[in-house]
């Protein structure tokens, strides 16, 4: 024995536990950590923008979004298709093993400890919850936009009673009892010796007639429900529509919205049973702009709302049904702030050549207020959002 | 659990290893909810500076906690006193077993080269240097900003392992000037050579460099210089002192660390020998406590996944325990002590791992191949003892890290960096050596780039211009988020 026994402290052993309870660092971090994460979410706003598969549950406005950790980088060796390692246990020479894939731990096998921040098998992801008017502010500052104003046009009010100054006479309805208590207390201030109340006192609040400017939207989403509108198409729809709406709820402080569906016959839907509908049958575009302006004119009063309509199609249209359509876009567009035409189309490069695109752009030039955008893969719905949001901010600088 | 049961066992254990040559400073034992002793095993220290990265060991830690695959038992800091902690909701039993344990490590942190080195450079109150420091640091976040601060952590926590022990924590800067060797004076032909008119231009050129033609300044490193840590913190164009201090920070607790290390199975098999042989030789134990105590050892140091299955990864505990066990019995107690003083993982593997012990512990070599969709296939090899050990040993050299040094500071402040590729059989991973340089060139400010090899084995230059710096963590497949809302 080597060294001679010496004089140690004794050890001890305490069992209070401070702050332990209270504070959790490794709970801290991982905030930041996902801080970090929707930081790196917001600069591909593009991709989250065309992943967002829009589902319909009311009073759940946010979009989830599966992500993967974020990992601290070291150097690190490349990883060689050939490796070699020490394992323990009743293995022969010769034995093959295999785990069949990443994520799917073999059994008996221990966590490699390198593996953290993990970029190797078992990696855990998880749901980013983010809300969808953060989103929305962010796409607003990636693109630098205004705050959206409503347009305010004459022609769009709504008139309200606005309390105005008090009058000394009045339906006894609006007597303003505190004011009349106070010009009672001035007025024996003055002469200690008067009534406690006075037909002098009384004071009625004095309303008028206002017109303020319509801060109300309606916006109609009208599908082509016809079969060539495929699963993939009208996810395409949905996701413009969605974005779009976005938009437009941050514009106005009452939006409302109207789904249409149409094959050669059109209907209204209720938002869930909008993007569910398919049907066979022709494509008779007009029946849907039909019953769109018979729905702004029985339940929105284009003098009050300031109207929208987005048309989704792969363009198609019966030849025969034109002029119609014709005619009755016109009339839309002759009260609507704006309709979008979204073309999905069938073949991208022929896009504005077809019915509907021939349509929409031959009504810009007589210049009613319509646009079109082209969304043929999702990275394009990023840039038709873009470019409606743009119109929006440059209407409303106007 | 009775902690006034369990610090008589303590005092007791520790009378024991008294008597068989065992000599350690005292431990303060702190019984802790297991919450905080997965941040410990998390942070590495009770309290550490705020960092993203500890967030995602967190969850990591936190998941399989949960699922039940992960169980700690203690965490042991040596220093003058060893803190140690334990965990409240494990048995008396479970916790006897570990304070005898822990009293293992302590006996090997004092006695040990390495430990003794790096401990008498580091200092002997870790736990406390490092939460003063992370007091500092969460005070330079109010002052500079979280964004900032954390730049600085993302570089220097990166390069964590990159360190040089053998040149110590205190250094000197480098000289900043080198004598000039005189050239020695030519003769015959020579001589009557340097006469000729434009070539006796030496002494012109040293007045240049200054200082009368016997020094010219220092290249910048004078040598391949591994402690990047240290170099950032010294020679980094521009870096505050703040920044400095975080950079010196993080390096002085890899140096604390580094021995843990570089000596784990030897250490981790000393403590469980010990803690077995105290166990055995405790009379004081009430039989209960003892089974228990006895069964838990058994779950913790065995090969992974028990008898008669197979494991791709070695138990350091399983192994160094029978090593040591082997040690005692053929050569004594005696020696025993002499080689836990001297020897680290590198030492002890090579010099007492021989044939019959691998047989024993039924240790194998193999060889991990890539298939279609992610499949793996381990082919187990002929045993080769050197192989083996080389094996065993291969994830150990330079703190588990690519052999990285800074081989020049430019005049411009722009900084080259090399792997030694050759060393290393391979280069490097470039996405991620990437980052890593961006996150060094935020604190360098000026260009950093590194060399390494490319796939073929011919040199490449990596730099973090021109990279997208937009990460891809969004696991979207296009088409794959999902989205909830009310239009």
């Amino acid at each position: 024995m080597g060294q001679a026994r010496e004089r140690r402290e004794p050890s001890r052993m305490t069992t209070d536990h401070r702050w332990y309870d209270l504070f959790s660092r490794g709970a801290r971090d991982w905030l930041r950590h996902n801080e970090k994460v929707r930081e790196t979410v917001r600069n591909r706003l593009g991709d989250l923008i065309a992943g967002t598969d829009v589902l319909s549950r009311p009073s759940d406005r946010t979009v989830r979004v599966p992500v993967r950790f974020l990992e601290h980088y070291r150097f690190r060796l490349r990883q060689e298709d050939e490796e070699t390692g020490a394992g323990q246990g009743a293995a022969q020479p010769g034995d093959v093993y295999r785990k069949p894939r990443p994520g799917e731990r073999e059994s008996g096998e221990d966590g490699d400890q390198s593996d953290e921040g993990g970029s190797g098998s078992g990696e855990l992801r998880f749901v980013l919850e983010l809300k969808v008017d953060d989103i929305v502010d962010w796409i607003w500052e990636e693109l630098e936009l205004p705050d959206l104003k409503p347009k305010v046009t004459d022609a769009l009010t709504d008139e309200d009673l606005v309390q105005e100054g008090w009058d000394r006479r009045g339906p006894r309805a609006r007597l303003d009892r505190r004011r009349t208590l106070r010009e009672a207390i001035k007025r024996r201030a003055a002469q200690p010796e008067g009534p406690p109340f006075h037909d002098e006192d009384l004071r009625f609040r004095q309303v008028s007639r206002r017109k303020r400017p319509a801060t109300s939207a309606v916006v109609a989403f009208v599908l082509d429900a016809s079969a060539s509108m495929d699963e993939r198409r009208r996810k395409l729809a949905k996701a413009f529509f969605f974005w779009a709406t976005q938009g437009l709820r941050r514009q106005y402080g009452n939006l409302e919205t109207v789904f249409i569906a149409h094959t050669n016959e059109a209907w209204e839907f209720t938002e869930e049973e909008f993007f569910q509908v398919s049907a066979t049958g022709g494509t008779i575009s007009s029946t849907a702009f039909r019953l769109a302006r018979d729905v702004f004119q029985e339940r929105y009063n284009p003098s009050r709302y300031n109207v929208y309509l987005f048309y989704a199609s792969d363009g198609q249209n019966f030849g025969d049904d034109q002029s119609t359509a014709d005619a009755l876009l016109c009339e839309l567009g002759s009260f609507a702030n704006f309709i979008g035409f979204v073309e999905t189309p069938q073949n991208p490069f022929e896009s504005g050549k077809s019915e509907m695109g021939r349509l929409f752009r031959s009504l810009r030039a007589r210049s009613y207020p319509v646009g079109s955008y082209t969304v043929h893969r999702d990275s394009d719905i990023w840039e038709a959002i873009r470019a409606f949001f743009r119109r929006q901010a440059a209407v409303a600088e106007e | 659990m009775s902690s006034n049961k369990l610090s008589e066992y303590t005092a007791r254990f520790e009378e024991l290893a008294d008597q068989h040559g065992l000599s350690f400073y005292p431990v303060e034992f702190e019984v802790v909810p297991k919450t905080f002793m997965m941040e410990v095993a998390v942070y590495g220290l009770p309290v550490r500076m705020p960092h993203w990265s500890f967030g995602v060991r967190y969850i990591y830690q936190y998941v399989q906690h949960r699922m039940g695959g992960s169980k700690i038992f203690e965490v042991v800091f040596p220093g003058n006193p060893n803190r140690a902690y334990l965990i409240d909701a494990n048995s008396l039993a479970e916790n006897t077993l570990v304070t005898a344990h822990v009293i293992g490590h302590a006996d090997f942190s004092r006695n040990n080269e390495l430990f003794g080195r790096m401990q008498s450079q580091v200092g002997y109150r870790i736990v406390e240097q490092a939460a003063e420091r992370a007091h500092r640091i969460e005070a330079a976040i109010e002052r500079h900003g979280r964004r900032r601060v954390e730049a600085v952590l993302d570089a220097a926590l990166s390069l964590e392992q990159h360190i040089d022990i053998d040149r110590g924590l205190a250094r000197k800067r480098y000289p900043e000037v080198v004598e000039q060797k005189e050239r020695p004076k030519r003769k015959g032909f020579g001589g009557r050579y340097d006469q000729l008119p434009g070539e006796g231009r030496d002494e012109e050129q040293d007045v240049e460099r200054g200082d009368r033609g016997r020094t010219r300044r220092a290249p910048i490193p004078p040598h391949p210089e591994y402690d990047l840590l240290w170099f950032t913190a010294q020679y980094g164009p521009e870096l505050e002192e703040w920044e400095r201090d975080i950079f010196l920070g993080v390096r002085e607790e890899s140096f604390y660390f580094y021995p843990v290390f570089a000596c784990q199975i030897m250490n981790e098999g000393w403590a469980s020998y010990w803690h077995a042989r105290l166990l055995r030789e405790a009379d004081f134990l009430a039989e209960d406590v003892y089974l228990d105590a006895a069964k838990a050892h058994s779950d913790v140091v065995r090969p992974y996944g028990g008898s008669g299955s197979v494991s791709l990864s070695i138990n350091p505990y399983y192994v160094g325990f029978v090593l040591w066990e082997h040690i005692v019995e053929g050569r004594g107690l005696d020696a025993a002590l002499q080689i836990r003083a001297e020897e680290d993982d590198f030492g002890f593997v090579r010099n007492y791992l021989d044939d019959e012990l691998a047989e024993r512990l039924e240790l194998f070599t193999y060889r991990r191949t890539r298939h279609r969709l992610g499949e793996e296939r381990y082919l187990i090899e002929e045993r080769d003892m050197n192989r083996l050990r080389e094996t065993i040993l291969s994830p150990k050299f330079h703190y588990g890290a690519p052999r990285v040094y800074v081989s020049e500071l430019a005049a411009d402040g722009s900084l080259t960096l090399r792997h030694d590729y050759e060393t290393d059989g391979r280069g490097l991973d470039e996405e991620r050596s990437t980052r890593v340089l961006e996150y060094i060139e935020r604190v360098w400010r000026r260009p950093v780039r590194l060399i390494t090899a490319d796939e073929d084995g011919d040199e490449e230059v990596l730099s973090s211009e021109g990279e997208a710096s937009g990460q891809t963590q969004l696991d979207t497949p296009p088409g794959s988020a999902a989205a909830s809302g009310r239009s």
